[in-house]
């Protein structure tokens, strides 16, 4: 073994940068999966064929295939249609794109959730449609939904390194390059440390929100 | 267009090679799930210590890194691993703790009053394990390991970065040969799909099976115990299944979205 601490200090500015990329990609990331995903859950629910069925099969393809080959056909196929995007940027859309299939799940279920009293309630009281949602449905449905949707932010930082191979510098990307161009391995697992770091404590945090609001 | 010579000479080899991951990968992924799930239950603290560490530290790690550490870092430990190898281990390991939290869950899901029962039948641990434990945590475990097998599936595309020839490997080569980008990823999007549709479905019948009645338990568990077990089986159902998600996972949280709602 050798270790060696000053290849660790050499690494320090370019690891956060890349802390910096990552926390970037999976902020914004997650904004995308959380909006789009109610859209996916409500358009689900539609009663009208046409706008359900095609969001399921979308949906379910999506699911069911690797985040990594969706990042290449992202950024090797959509410029092919005139939309290039920066390899951050097309990291981004296909991280929010991919979880927004799982969170759609989340909603889903969460809604499926609140009691079916709760619906009779609110046509009893006559309440409009958009109100019924807004008033009665959501805000019951959110509670259910914050732990397992904070599961998956925490499962999107450990999926976040894949937009490296597309070329975004995130941790992995920086920790890849300094690797290669100093022969050493202490940058890699440098950023393998970070990632339990993070997510650990993140981990605790959700078990606390579950027990707080899931009784 | 792609010739169909690509598809012989590189995506069908790809296939192989990516059902061969998957299968080692899935395969040491259930021995880790079944030791550390068994491991975090145990009655001595410091077994359940080495297996909870065990468990945060590989939920926490992202697969990727994990590989790219124990493909490139691990040679300067004294310890070469072939990039298959490499790729097989650093995924069971991940998704075996994953798999751990199923394991851990629906055996603490199982009713105490069970286990109380086998205690007074003078049962010894490992006997209340095997013939009472397992076989009625099974069919609660089926189905979120269903889920997990298809998570493994989508991880095995990572294999292909550490110069793994699976069917991503094949697909990046071809597009770099031929320039057909769009016809190789949406294939290979499609070959994916398949897949997991194939694994699903076969899955399904393990799951009806499973859910079927405690006769036909994989395990073939004792005659007493099967049909003790059978009664509190079915009321059991969703509301249990909530404490055997695996969290953070796509693939656990998939089934306990429903659980925990």
């Amino acid at each position: 073994m050798n270790w060696d601490w000053n290849v660790v200090d050499d690494f320090m500015p370019r690891f956060w940068d890349g802390v910096l990329v990552t926390l970037q990609a999976l902020a914004v990331g997650t904004l995308i999966a959380f909006a789009l995903g109610l859209v996916w859950a409500l358009a689900q629910r539609s009663g009208r064929v046409w706008v359900r069925w095609p969001v399921v099969a979308v949906t379910e393809f999506i699911r069911n295939t690797p985040l990594l080959v969706q990042l290449f056909f992202l950024f090797y196929v959509v410029p092919n249609f005139g939309l290039s995007m920066s390899p951050l940027t097309t990291g981004i859309v296909g991280l929010g794109l991919h979880y927004s299939t799982y969170t759609a799940e989340v909603y889903r279920a969460g809604i499926d959730g609140v009691p079916a009293g709760q619906w009779e309630a609110a046509t009893a009281l006559s309440l409009s449609k958009g109100r019924t949602w807004r008033v009665v449905i959501l805000p019951q449905a959110i509670r259910r939904v914050v732990p397992p949707l904070g599961n998956y932010v925490i499962a999107m930082l450990k999926d976040s390194p894949m937009i490296a191979t597309i070329g975004a510098f995130d941790m992995l990307g920086e920790a890849q390059t300094f690797s290669n161009e100093t022969f050493t391995t202490e940058a890699l697992t440098v950023v393998g440390v970070a990632f339990v770091v993070i997510a650990y404590p993140a981990s605790l945090l959700i078990r606390a929100l579950e027990r707080r609001l899931v009784r | 267009m792609m010739s169909s010579e690509f598809f012989t000479t590189w995506f069908l080899p790809g296939i192989w090679v990516t059902v061969q991951v998957t299968v080692y990968a899935a395969a040491l992924g259930a021995a880790v799930s079944f030791a550390i799930g068994l491991a975090r239950g145990s009655r001595y603290w410091i077994v359940r210590f080495v297996a909870g560490i065990y468990f945060e530290v590989f939920r926490g790690m992202s697969a990727l890194v994990l590989m790219f550490w124990m493909f490139f870092a691990l040679p300067l430990f004294g310890w070469q691993l072939v990039p298959m190898w490499a790729g097989v281990s650093a995924l069971g390991l991940t998704y075996g703790a994953y798999g751990s939290e199923i394991v851990r869950g629906s055996l603490a899901a199982v009713a105490p009053a069970q286990k109380e029962a086998g205690v007074a039948l003078n049962f010894t641990r490992l006997q209340r394990l095997r013939l009472i434990e397992l076989p009625q945590a099974w069919p609660e475990m089926v189905p979120p390991f269903n889920n997990l097998l298809i998570e493994l599936l989508k991880g095995t595309a990572l294999v292909s970065v550490i110069t793994v020839a699976d069917m991503t490997f094949a697909g990046n080569l071809v597009r770099l040969g031929t320039n057909e980008t769009t016809p190789v990823y949406t294939l290979l999007l499609v070959l994916y799909f398949v897949l997991a549709f194939l694994i699903t479905r076969g899955m399904r019948l393990l799951e009806r099976r499973a859910k079927a009645g405690v006769g036909q338990l994989p395990e073939k568990p004792g005659g007493t115990t099967r049909t003790a077990g059978g009664t509190t089986r079915t009321s059991g159902g969703s509301t249990r299944t909530s404490d055997a998600r695996g969290e953070h996972l796509p693939a656990g949280s998939r089934s306990a979205a429903g659980g925990t709602a």
